[in-house]
């Protein structure tokens, strides 16, 4: 019986994790909905979803780090590895600018790559100096808290000081990948040359400090346990009480095509997350997470029915428009050439919802996207 | 008896309707269009659930099934499908008897139990046609339930055979039919009927075959295609006519709510259902058919994601491993077409139920060792 849980939950108590591992022992879907729903009325009482222009680039796709959940990056010397020249990006910017208007820092540019030991600080300032000189319009939420922490490393410099630099160059917010499962033995597993857990929440803690706003991710349907999935959300709920910077939380997924964790039978049973999963994945997270404003529906691994169904299960985000996905298609998934601005706006009022843009830091935004801009630019 | 949901229940104005549907009384068609009015989907599958409880706890059925499409020949023209070719179409194919017998066989090693056989409505077939193919299946397979012809199909059988329907059904059962599938009954409305099917039967048709079909001990299943340009009312009286039928001759065994494919059919343009659309038919027709046992969730229609939610929104059976569906096979990659016993197997039991395998007619097939494939 969840009951106890529940009037915890109506009324408007903090659940302890032993709470959450009885929800996700629970196997009515429709109660823990209706729960989730609940805290997520309380929060968002407007029928509102918002959802955010951005696009995601990619700077570049060499990566030491090799992960094996990851099928975007190449090993430093591939021939098809590569960094996009800041033309290259500043043309992807000009077609997302086009689309999402001028409005100061309404478009998202979500820029993050891998690990490329030829990239160093002044690479990273240069560029993101560049693009805020040129395009006030844009909100640049970028490198992941694996990027900066090598960034760091290969500067020679603490921590606070790369995130001051970067920020001082133009970085505005900071997104929340790398996060995969928090917990070192997971990692050890799936990408063991990776930042370790307290690595990655020192990134975070770090950007808050200096005022920052971030973002926090996990990657579930791989190794982890139920436990594992409790223990991330505990240690993120840890820190947001700590400092609030989050403003976001979203999840999604392992997506396993071509990825080396997926050819291991040793590791992997070999069964992709369902989308029930999914449901209640992010329902429980809605309820234990109480101290994170936002969650965040993940259409790009979702697809569009359980990415609308999730607006029930404690979403009040449709995400972004993500005009570009590169590092998720890789790895087989690739929903992003179906979803159009309309097709999203279709399903956020189906949902019984009235669609609202939004900005990084979700101030609403006035001007609707120009998506006759981008038909022209692709037919250019 | 108090809820430990009913603030959300009341919040989403399903207040009243719990309480009948605790008290087992029957939902009026006003209440059916508070139900599709309702945007709160988990407080509608709680509901749907109790009802789902009481009739199967967590039994969740489905079938190892064959489909065979004997014609794509069709003089219907209906503006939803990208099934049907015309009659003098090149594409168009008529199976004989023997190689319908031939499709049987070929998955013989496989443990099937049901044979979903349909077609189109093909002027050019005699009488003694589809009683030769129901008598193929049976001789190819005899242990398999054979269920076969729409309403729509039946319709064509009877005007061809200039018999009365008892006759007609006579005859069908005696060449082996057991039941029949509840396709083409599409939306019980002149309205969409006169712009999306207007050759075909019209409701009232439809369910007086149906009718005759149990009455003559032929269960039947029931459709509604759902997603295109019907409206909520129209729905509505579709579940509250079928209930009617069904109160007269208890000949139904499943509804199965049929989520429309706009692609490469007329309707094209059209965006096609949402995922929370495809949850509320299920969930509606749950709580208004309270004299239907069965509700099927098509996964080949709903997809598999969206199916396993079901089974916490009322439905009670997910189809089966289907071999063979080509209706919307067009619209789909193959790999979506089918499903191993094993995936379907482990998708109920992550949803927390009980997988159950059946037949047909809803007899639970005993497990038994699956006979070794006869193949080098």
């Amino acid at each position: 019986m969840i009951a106890s849980i529940a009037e915890k939950v109506y009324s408007g108590e903090r659940l302890s994790p032993e709470d959450a591992c009885r929800l996700w022992a629970h196997p009515d879907l429709t109660e823990l909905g209706m729960l989730a729903d609940h805290v997520r009325q309380r929060l968002h009482p407007e029928r509102v979803v918002t959802y955010n222009v951005g696009r995601n680039i990619n700077y570049t796709n060499v990566c030491w780090v090799k992960c094996d959940f990851c099928a975007f990056y190449r090993q430093p010397g591939s021939p098809e590895g590569y960094v996009l020249s800041q033309e290259e990006i500043f043309a992807k910017i000009d077609e997302l600018v086009g689309f999402g208007g001028e409005e100061p820092k309404s478009c998202e540019i979500l820029m993050q790559g891998g690990l490329n030991p030829r990239l160093r600080l002044d690479y990273y300032e240069e560029l993101l100096g560049a693009i805020r000189d040129r395009y006030p319009m844009v909100q640049l939420h970028c490198l992941s808290a694996t990027e900066i922490i090598y960034i760091a490393h290969l500067s020679r410099l603490s921590l606070a000081e790369t995130v001051a630099r970067l920020r001082q160059a133009g970085l505005d917010s900071i997104p929340g990948a790398g996060a995969e499962i928090l917990d070192d033995g997971v990692r050890d597993i799936i990408g063991f040359r990776k930042d370790r857990t307290e690595e990655w929440l020192e990134v975070h803690r770090v950007a808050h400090g200096l005022g920052m706003r971030t973002t926090a991710t996990m990657m579930y349907g791989h190794v982890e346990t139920i436990e594992h999935r409790l223990q991330h959300l505990q240690l993120l709920r840890q820190l947001q009480d700590q400092t609030g910077g989050f403003t976001a939380f979203i999840t999604w997924s392992f997506q396993p095509d071509h990825t080396d964790l997926a050819a291991d039978p040793g590791r992997w049973l070999g069964r992709k997350a369902t989308g029930f999963d999914h449901l209640r994945t992010v329902a429980i997270a809605r309820l234990f997470l109480d101290n994170f404003p936002h969650l965040q529906a993940s259409w790009v691994t979702q697809g569009p029915k359980i990415a609308q169904l999730s607006l029930n299960y404690g979403i009040d985000d449709f995400g972004s428009t993500m005009l570009e996905e590169n590092v998720v298609s890789a790895a087989g998934t690739s929903h992003t050439g179906q979803m159009t601005l309309g097709r999203m706006e279709k399903l956020i009022r189906d949902a019984g919802y009235e669609p609202c843009r939004r900005d990084t830091n979700y101030r609403r935004v006035a001007a609707r996207p120009q998506p006759e801009a981008l038909r022209k630019a692709a037919t250019a | 008896m108090t809820s430990l949901h009913r603030n959300s229940l009341e919040q989403a104005g399903l207040g009243p309707i719990h309480h009948k549907v605790v008290e087992g009384q029957r939902l009026s068609a006003d209440e059916g269009l508070q139900l599709y009015a309702c945007d709160q989907l988990p407080a509608l599958g709680y509901l749907a659930n109790i009802v789902r409880q009481r009739f199967h706890g967590d039994c969740t059925y489905f079938v190892r099934n064959q489909h065979i499409n004997y014609t794509n020949v069709c003089n219907k023209f209906c503006r939803f499908c990208s099934f049907y070719v015309k009659a003098k179409d090149e594409r168009g194919y008529v199976l004989s008897p023997e190689q319908v017998a031939d499709r049987v066989r070929q998955h013989l090693h496989a443990p099937i139990t049901e044979i979903h056989m349909v077609g189109g409505v093909n002027p050019k077939l005699p009488y003694s046609y589809y009683l030769d193919i129901l008598r193929a299946v049976k001789e190819a397979r005899p242990s398999a339930r054979l269920k076969a012809f729409t309403m729509i199909e039946v319709a064509q059988i009877q005007r061809i055979a200039k018999k009365p329907l008892e006759e007609v059904f006579a005859d069908l059962r005696a060449a082996g039919l057991e039941s029949l599938p509840g396709g083409g009954a599409e939306v019980f409305s002149d309205r969409v009927q006169g712009d999306l099917f207007w050759t075909k039967s019209d409701s009232e048709e439809w369910l007086r075959i149906a009718a005759a079909a149990h009455r003559a001990g032929l269960p039947s299943n029931a459709t509604m295609l759902y997603g295109h340009i019907e409206n909520t009312e129209e729905k509505v009286y579709h579940l509250c006519r079928l209930r009617e039928v069904q109160d007269e001759t208890g000949g139904f065994l499943a509804y199965i709510p049929l989520s429309f494919h706009p692609e490469r059919t007329e309707l094209e343009h059209l965006p096609g259902p949402s995922g929370c659309l495809d949850l509320k038919e299920l969930a509606v027709a749950r709580l208004m058919l309270d004299n239907f046992a069965h509700v099927k969730t098509f996964w080949i229609m709903n997809t598999i994601e969206v199916s396993q939610v079901a089974l916490w929104y009322g439905a009670n059976d997910l189809d089966g491993t289907i071999m063979d569906y080509e209706i919307t096979r067009k619209n789909f990659k193959a790999t979506q077409q089918r499903l191993t016993h094993q995936e379907l197997m482990d998708r109920i039991v992550e949803a927390g139920r009980v997988p159950v395998e059946r037949d047909s007619l809803y007899n639970v097939v005993t497990p038994i060792a699956p006979p070794v494939a006869q193949v080098a």
